[in-house]
């Protein structure tokens, strides 16, 4: 990691960073949008989209337009090559855009185009400009298929290589949270609530100055290097038993696996927040607990006192997976001979290889082909964001069941879709 | 109190519903209904188990209310399967005669059934029913019996209907996991069709659609025997979920939307008119079109209908179906259904109800306990075949023993 991060921590008391919270693509958008109109303060918001419609329904103070020129505003179409090319052709107004930042926080949904494509560009983007870089980033549902799935897994490998940290919230896990019968906007903004609060938690973290302090390069110890994905959770509870409830909720958090990516953490960072009733005993009871939960793990923790959590408790987790198989397997798809023990020895992301260089032939080729080059794209009759796209919509409760294949049409899609019938 | 033989109950671990019957044989063979249980089902898609834990949670609210209304324990039940893989075809046994003086014995029509039942199927399906059609004596088809008669060359013709055995044996380990006895497994739509059709329904023709939850049923009898059988996974939960995406709004209030405002037809009258749901609060949550709701239910029933009818046509029954189209299964209460499958089918339309067993009081004559009243007649016709010892109307025995993994 660059030594810059961890001068400013050094250099700066916590309450002067500056943290940004860059939304990318449709999904990042509407995180961002949530996080602003929460409330959380004390950090800069902003969207970048190709979408131009999608832009247009955001509140939050700062957006801009990726690849205005060549896609026309009409978004990426799922191609991640052409939220690359975007980002690119955009670069130096993606560093104005970073610059001053100490932490900057990457929201984003991967899978789709803008989000895939733009994301790594504006990471690389802003480590240029000296911030600490910390992507969080949702990973498709199951039913959106594989080739989302695929786009999403070499998104986030190259996130992985660009950024500091990636924290990662599997949509699949979401569902944990939601009823069945829950619509899959309904999920998203459960999903936006979980950004958000991890937003919130890490930037209170490194913002707060409190009992036991954390700071980047812990976090950083955390996050980096470590060429697997972290995950994040917050929970809070109330109430004399308040300790003891919100260990039970964190173990319980399907976003740490109910527990088991503390068994298999290989770092952890515990943040503990309460009002100015906490006491001892509630530290030191999550401590313990989360202490036998994880084995042989040296546990960061910070705790700090805010008047307005009176009664509560609230802690947040950041666990970043044991990885020595995720590495090997990492390291079999590279050139063994790659694997000389000096480089070994470095941070397995930097293993990772940046992604192939576009061509400016072959970037002008993609955004002429989604964009000027004449062929109108088939978008006329397709849904706009405030209605998702039909392809992740489409089976509701029948995602997760085998399809209803009738001559090959899978009558688990709604009728009225698949007969094309326009409702408006 | 024990179950005695004349104690018959039906099982049906429906998507929607798990609904016990019990009937009542007196010694002149008359069936009463005596109990019936349900239980909201909670463990079943698409009318297979997918949560073994809630669905013999449910199973077991299901029987108890049943036992506690009929006051009699059941210990024994007849199951009512359905799914996807289930599938049915027909098929042609043949045998030459064996003795010299050409009369056909006993022993050839056991013969004939036997080969008629080696239907090459996938290695994964068993076998559920072999329901004999008729026999052909040289050729000549249309007979019922034909031993006595003369002949070289005797064959039937059978409907068979055959799933996954895997998938079937959830059904049955879920329910043998409740010390509970699995007499023998049915298809819902053929129980259905048994509640549902008299004798001289079979005889004219009739088509009985099934319309679930997650499963739509149908089976075709015509001159006294079953012509064809099918299922297609696409029930009433379709109708909720194409409205929740199309309206937006949670699968709970779509199904509310659908029973309320629900209707099988979609017409210019409710052009321009909306809903507006309230939340618990009063406040104005949201408002829905109703021209939308009307089209996107009307789209999934017209096509599920459809279906249905493309698959007869298929196979030529469109000219053989005197009695009409029989309606059961939670979907008929739809509103207009009857007229929507009219116009589909051309053909004559009823709601059906079990009304023609004895003890259906009118709230349980009601569409959605069709399959399983119709289990229970099942299972006395099977009963009545055995203590006959001669050849019930299903030939079952044979066919399950191997996976029913009994006796
Ligand atoms: N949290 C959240 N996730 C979303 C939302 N919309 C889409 N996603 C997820 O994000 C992925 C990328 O979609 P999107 O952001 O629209 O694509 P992009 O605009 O090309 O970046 C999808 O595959 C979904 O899994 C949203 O509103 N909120
Ligand atoms: N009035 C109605 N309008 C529309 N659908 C209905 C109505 N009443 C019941 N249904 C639907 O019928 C289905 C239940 O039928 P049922 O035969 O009990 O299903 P299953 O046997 O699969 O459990 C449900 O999808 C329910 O929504
Ligand atoms: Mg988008
Ligand atoms: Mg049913």
């Amino acid at each position: 990691m660059s030594d810059s991060a961890e001068t400013n921590a050094a250099g700066k008391s916590p309450a002067r960073f500056t943290i940004k919270v860059i939304g990318v693509g449709g999904a990042g958008g509407n995180a961002v949008e949530h996080m602003a109109s929460a409330g959380l303060e004390g950090l800069a918001f902003a969207a970048i989209n190709t979408d131009a419609q999608a832009l247009s329904q955001l509140t939050v103070g700062k957006k801009m337009q990726l690849g205005e020129k060549t896609t026309r505003g009409l978004g990426a179409g799922g191609d991640p090559d052409v939220g690359r090319a975007a980002a690119e052709a955009d670069a130096a107004a993606l560093k104005k855009l970073c610059a001053g930042a100490d932490i900057i926080f990457i929201v984003t949904g991967l899978g789709g185009g803008t989000g895939t494509g733009a994301s790594p560009v504006l990471a690389r983007t802003a480590k240029e400009t000296g911030a600490l870089v910390l992507g969080l980033a949702t990973l498709p549902f199951e039913f959106e298929g594989a080739r989302r799935h695929q786009q999403a897994q070499q998104g986030l490998e190259q996130l992985k290589g660009a950024a500091d940290g990636v924290i990662c919230l599997p949509n699949q896990k979401i569902l944990k949270f939601v009823d069945e019968r829950a619509t899959v906007e309904e999920t998203f903004r459960v999903a936006n609530e979980l950004l958000s609060h991890g937003v919130r938690g890490i930037a209170r973290m490194l913002t707060r100055a409190g009992l036991i302090n954390v700071d980047f390069a812990d976090l950083c110890a955390v996050l980096r290097g470590r060429h697997a994905e972290s995950a994040c959770a917050v929970a809070e509870a109330a109430g004399p038993h308040r300790a003891r409830e919100v260990v039970e909720k964190l173990t319980a958090s399907p976003l740490l696996d109910a527990g088991q990516a503390l068994a298999g953490a290989g770092a952890l960072l515990v943040s503990i927040e309460g009002g100015p009733d906490m006491s001892m005993a509630d530290v030191t009871h999550v401590m313990d607990h989360l202490n036998r939960q994880c084995d042989n793990v040296q546990i960061k923790f910070a705790a700090a006192v805010d008047a307005s959590l009176a009664g509560r408790l609230s802690v947040t987790v950041i666990a970043s997976r044991r990885h020595a198989r995720v590495d090997a397997v990492a390291a079999d798809k590279l050139e063994t001979t790659f694997l000389t023990p000096a480089e070994a020895a470095r941070p397995a992301a930097r293993l990772v290889p940046p992604p192939p260089e576009l061509t400016a032939e072959r970037a002008g080729q993609l955004l002429q082909q989604h964009g000027g080059g004449g062929r109108t794209r088939p978008r006329a009759g397709k849904p706009q964001q405030a209605q998702l796209p039909l392809e992740i919509i489409s089976k509701g409760r029948f995602d997760k069941s085998e399809p209803t294949l009738h001559q090959g049409e899978d009558l688990d899609y709604p009728t009225y879709s698949r007969r094309g019938m326009a409702l408006n | 109190m024990f179950d005695s033989p004349s104690i018959i109950a039906g099982l049906e671990i429906g998507t929607s519903k798990v609904c016990a019957v019990v009937g009542e044989e007196n010694e002149s063979g008359a069936l009463t209904i005596i109990g019936l249980g349900q239980a909201p089902s909670r463990g079943v898609r698409k009318g297979e188990i997918v949560d073994f834990e809630l669905a013999a949670e449910d199973i077991r609210t299901a029987v108890a209310e049943a036992e506690q209304m009929a006051d009699v324990e059941i210990r024994r039940v007849y199951l009512g399967v359905t799914g996807s893989h289930l599938r049915g075809l027909n098929n042609r046994g043949y045998h030459p005669v064996a003795s010299v003086d050409r009369e056909i014995t006993a022993d050839d029509v056991q013969d004939v059934m036997r080969n008629a039942k080696a239907v090459s199927l996938p290695p994964d399906h068993s076998v559920v029913h072999t329901v004999r059609q008729h026999f052909l004596v040289d050729g000549q088809g249309g007979i019922q019996n034909p031993v006595g008669m003369l002949g070289a060359r005797v064959e039937v013709d059978v409907h068979v209907i055959h799933g996954v055995r895997n998938r079937l044996q959830n059904a049955l380990r879920t329910v043998k996991g409740l010390q509970i006895e699995v007499e023998e497994v049915c298809f819902n739509g053929l129980a259905s069709a048994m509640a549902v059709l008299n004798s001289e329904h079979k005889e004219l023709g009739a088509l009985v659609i099934d319309l679930g939850a997650g499963a739509t049923e149908y089976v075709v009898h015509a001159n006294g025997i079953v012509k064809h059988s099918g299922v297609i996974a696409v029930g009433g939960d379709h109708i909720s979920n194409d409205l929740a995406l199309g309206l937006k709004v949670s699968l709970g209030r779509a199904e509310q939307l659908k029973i309320e405002h629900g209707n099988a037809i979609h017409d210019d009258g409710v052009r321009g008119q909306t809903l507006t749901l309230n939340s618990p609060s009063g406040l104005i949550e949201k408002t829905i079109n109703l021209e939308h709701l009307r089209r996107i239910m009307a789209a999934r029933v017209e096509e599920t209908f459809e279906l249905i009818a493309q698959a007869l046509e298929k196979e030529g029954f469109s000219d053989c179906l005197r009695a009409g189209v029989f309606l059961c299964g939670g979907g008929a209460h739809i509103p207009r259904i009857k007229e929507l499958a009219g116009e589909i089918f051309d053909l004559p339309v009823s709601l059906a109800t079990a009304g023609s067993l004895s003890g259906t009081t009118a709230a349980l004559d009601q569409p959605e306990f069709c399959t399983g009243i119709g289990l229970v007649k099942f299972g006395s016709m099977q009963a009545r075949g055995r203590t006959r010892g001669g050849r019930g109307f299903f030939n079952l025995r044979g066919a399950l023993g191997s996976w029913l993994g009994r006796r």
